[in-house]
């Protein structure tokens, strides 16, 4: 599958209407180097022939290089990148579940009660707020008004950890910096809550759902018959045979994740693999921006195996 | 289906607050025809032109001024009425493009199945895999900036939903014994097709519409946002909150604060409606 | 000595999207000690509704409207819930019917019974929660190594047998078999049955078996209700009730099932449906469908009246 998604990719990157050479190079420019340039980026050759070329890159694990500053290999760039956008979908994941998968609890545990209905109303509204919105509205609260929270970074540049994770929270944590872990904390506070709490309002629903469903079942009412307490009941019978399918659906929504980090990131100013997409497009950096979704592409597939592998090894029924 | 009492599951369908999902999709319909109304009006009822200076630049919210001025001295509440209108639209364009599309592929695919349909199933399973908002911003990207390219690169983000839901019912239907009791007598492929799949299809159909919508203008926005979208001057709410970004830490909330909260509303009706036609048309049922 | 079970006119109500429906409307009965109570009828008829009831597990949208169910005198449905909950499981308990859904899929089977131990006797330890578990594996049939298997991994039989395990373990007074063997194929049925009888027998445990196969009803109980429409038609002996059926609907039911003894007789079923308890017919629930339905049939509903050892709420015996 992710060999489709590759295709699609250079698909879509060559042969969409727009030429990315006049793009780059404005079409005032001379003949000569936009047939340089071409040549260069291996586009004058025939469309199988880069197909096969950009395959035999990937599998290398070349990106090709940039076009700005130096021609640095795409791929250090982008792993350069990484560990912030890392850092950021684990902090978002984790306000999304906390919130999303505790309000979906509730609302199935209480079914039609006002919580029910207060809880699944708050899902919808909150998804349906703008990401980037959302998070400027918190930087003016928190931010610009309330002066708690820095709005941009990742954290305090005379702080930055160096580190083996490259997520400054662990590897400041790790090195015993403990001014610097809380100020990697606090600047990664806001967009965290930012990305997670929107994405929470799908997983508020999901967990309802998959609930309800559990909820039903006989094991629960036998459970019951047994006398076993209600918090048992509720979380070692119910939750926890629902948290299966959950995780399943974080596998696909990571997906989501991934899109609502590039907005997160621009507007937090957070130097992850988003605020890199959008840096170069602006600057019609063609292979970066193919190598940028490529590498997005590949991280969603990597994903997708790894929830069926930890799928397999929580579900017995599938381990033995 | 038997529930634990014995009673039959769809007779214990549960009641809530005097159909209370009726409410649901009421209000996001009462949000909605206000937001498409006030579109329609815009150009009468916006005290000022949007994309010229008017007033100084980055007035706070006045009585001459209701939502402020903003960085190039425009009046922030005329360009929030008029963004409405490049939302709407390119929204109900890509919705448009995606629903036909992934409809006629569905319905292909489905019908054809073998290898044809195999590829089609495997080449939308990965669209619909890929980050939507990515792979637009790249479609985008490479499209260049405007009102046509920006509905197409949404348009195909949702292909493969209508593709999906479309190719499933007609999978579906074609092993039900009515359809082949049917064409048994004779009935023609076409009838089929019209009668039964969408027939069934309709309600879900309706309800998939709803909530992509919202979807796309959340996507439209985003797109905007980043720097993809209409080109300027042309009112847009994502566009002016890029804008207003930069003035945040200076303390001039107006500028994000209205377009932000227009698009909220916008997006929440289509959402309220979709998911109140949701709760209405398929009830509870589905839950058991 | 008093009854160890009585039930008072019970009312329980569910609300659906078509109105309040009374799966068990104004139902009383007795059960003596070691006795074995047949609890028979059509599905919906409201037989599993009142065995969740005497447990306090009626599902929602589901309730218990009033009436009075005593175990030895003390009223259940008044009882405060932690209080009940300590009931369930150790003085009363409950086989389930369908074994593939009723065990937790992520617990080991014998984690089922510690936490079962654990749960009503906080101080036992482990260890003698084990020993304990691995005893009644003993008297159940299972081999002592599948102790640490998960659910998914025995057979449906076995998965029953760990069910009446789990009833029994705390030794209940008071075991309500809903549909035990329904899901169970024949010679698996037969000996689960069994397994009953024998653990009925050593323990003198006291028995309500739910069912809607009357040849079950006709091996195991001492007593027998059946049931119509939320309502008791007939309870008396198991032994009188088939011998001569009073009720137009006990015969009905009788003549339904298929004769060993007498294969030519053709099966007859009752003609007509279930009534839609949403909207229920006027007077004797059953009169639509009656072969001697007559002129009070529609009009009144008919009181349980002593005919011999057994009660009938039939006009034909008014």
């Amino acid at each position: 599958m992710i060999f489709i998604l590759l295709s699609i990719i250079f698909l879509v990157l060559r042969v969409m209407p727009g030429d990315p050479v006049l793009a780059m190079l404005g079409d005032k420019a001379p003949m000569s180097q936009i047939q340089e340039m071409r040549h260069r980026l291996g586009l004058d050759k025939p469309l199988y022939m880069q197909f096969f070329d950009y395959l035999f890159n990937l599998l290398r694990g070349n990106l090709g290089n940039s076009l700005i500053w130096g021609r640095r290999p795409i791929a250090v760039e982008i792993l350069e990148h990484f560990p912030a956008t890392l850092e950021l979908t684990i902090g978002s994941m984790i306000v999304m579940l906390l919130v999303g998968v505790f309000t979906g609890a509730q609302s199935a545990y209480r079914r039609d009660s006002p919580t029910d209905y207060g809880f699944r109303m708050f899902g919808i509204l909150i998804y349906s707020i703008p990401i980037f919105w959302f998070g400027m509205v918190l930087q003016l609260i928190f931010g610009v008004y309330l002066k708690w929270l820095p709005i941009a970074g990742r954290i305090d540049p005379f702080l930055t950890p160096r580190g083996i994770t490259g997520l400054y929270t662990v590897d400041s944590l790790l090195a015993g910096d403990i001014l610097g872990f809380v100020s990697a904390t606090q600047h990664l506070i806001l967009p965290s809550l930012t990305l997670g709490l929107v994405l929470s309002g799908i997983f508020t629903r999901l967990t309802r759902v998959n609930m309800l469903d559990i909820l039903r079942q006989d094991f629960v009412a036998a459970a019951r018959a047994r006398g076993l307490k209600e918090n048992t009941v509720l979380y070692k019978y119910a939750l926890r045979n629902a948290f299966i399918p959950i995780l399943t659906m974080i596998g696909l929504q990571f997906a989501l994740l991934l899109a609502g980090a590039v907005l997160t990131e621009t507007t937090f100013s957070w130097p992850g693999m988003g605020s890199y997409l959008i840096e170069r497009i602006s600057y019609r950096d063609f292979p970066a921006i193919q190598g940028a979704v490529v590498f997005f592409a590949a991280l969603v597939a990597a994903v997708s195996v790894a929830v069926d592998m930890i799928y397999a090894y929580l579900d017995p029924r599938i381990r033995y | 289906m038997k529930s634990l009492s014995g009673i039959p599951a769809r007779l214990l369908l549960r009641k809530g607050p005097k159909g209370a999902e009726v409410y649901l999709a009421v209000a996001g319909a009462v949000l909605l025809a206000t937001v498409i109304a006030l579109t329609f009006l815009a150009p009468y009822i916006a005290p000022y032109n949007p994309i010229i200076e008017v007033a100084p630049a980055l007035q706070p919210p006045s009585s001459q001024y209701p939502m402020g001025t903003d960085h190039l001295g425009r009046d922030v509440y005329s360009r929030v009425l008029y963004g409405a209108i490049v939302a709407l639209e390119v929204s109900a364009i890509s919705v448009l493009l995606s629903s036909t599309l992934g409809t006629v592929l569905g319905l292909f695919s489905g019908y054809s199945g073998g290898k044809m349909d195999r590829v089609f199933s495997m080449v939308m399973d990965s669209i619909y895999a890929f980050p939507g908002l990515i792979l637009a911003i790249a479609i985008a990207a490479m499209m260049g900036p405007g009102l046509v390219n920006m509905s197409i690169a949404i348009a195909v983000v949702y292909i493969p939903t209508y593709f999906r839901m479309i190719r499933g019912q007609v999978l579906q239907t074609r092993e039900q014994l009515y359809v082949e009791a049917a064409r048994a007598l004779g009935a023609k492929n076409s009838t089929i097709l019209f009668r039964y799949i969408f027939a069934n299809i309709i309600p879900s159909l309706v309800v998939v519409l709803s909530l992509n919508v919202a979807d796309a203008i959340l996507t439209e926005a985003g797109l905007s946002y980043l720097g993809l979208g209409i080109p300027p001057p042309t009112p847009d709410w994502g566009f002016d909150l890029s804008k207003g970004k930069s003035y945040l830490p200076g303390g001039y909330w107006w500028m994000i604060t209205f377009p932000g909260i227009m698009i909220l509303i916008v997006v929440l009706g289509f959402s309220l409606l979709g998911e109140g036609l949701n709760e209405i048309l398929s009830p509870r049922l589905r839950e058991r | 000595m008093p009854p160890l079970l009585s039930v008072q006119e019970l009312v329980v109500q569910y609300s659906t999207l078509r109105g309040e429906v009374k799966a068990v409307n104004d139902v009383s009965f007795s059960l003596e000690t070691a006795a074995t109570l047949g609890l028979v009828g059509e599905s919906a008829c409201g037989k599993s509704t009142l065995g969740f009831s005497i447990l306090r597990i009626v599902p929602p949208p589901g309730r218990i409207l009033g009436g009075k169910i005593e175990l030895q005198g003390v009223d259940l449905i008044n009882l405060p819930l932690e209080e009940m909950r300590r009931i369930r499981g150790s003085q009363v308990s409950m086989i389930f019917q369908d074994p593939m859904t009723s065990l937790n899929p992520l617990l080991r089977i014998r984690d089922h019974f510690i936490e079962l131990f654990q749960t009503h006797e906080p101080s036992i330890k482990k260890e003698e929660a084990v020993a304990r578990t691995v005893r009644l594996f003993d008297a159940l049939g299972i081999a002592e190594d599948r102790i640490g298997d998960y659910p998914h991994q025995f057979s449906g039989g076995m998965r029953q047998r760990v069910m009446i395990g789990l009833a029994l373990a705390l030794e209940p007074r008071l075991v309500i078999a809903d549909e035990p063997t329904t899901s169970l194929d024949v010679i698996v049925e037969a000996q689960v049955l069994e397994l009953l009888k024998l653990l009925r027998e050593k323990r003198r445990l006291t028995l309500i078996l739910i069912t809607h196969n009357i040849g079950i009803v006709a091996e195991m109980t001492d007593l027998v209700a059946v049931m119509y429409a939320g309502q008791i038609v007939e309870i008396g002996p198991t032994g009188d009730i088939f011998e001569d059926p009073l009720h137009p609907y006990t015969k009905g039911l009788l003549e339904s099932a298929p004769n060993v003894l007498h294969p030519e007789q053709s099966m007859r079923p009752i003609p007509g449906i279930p009534p839609d308890l949403a909207s229920p017919p006027t007077g004797c629930k059953f009169h639509p469908r009656c072969p001697r339905a007559f002129k009070p049939c529609p009009l009144r509903e008919p009181t349980p009246m002593a005919q011999g050892r057994r009660l009938v709420a039939c006009h034909l015996y008014d």
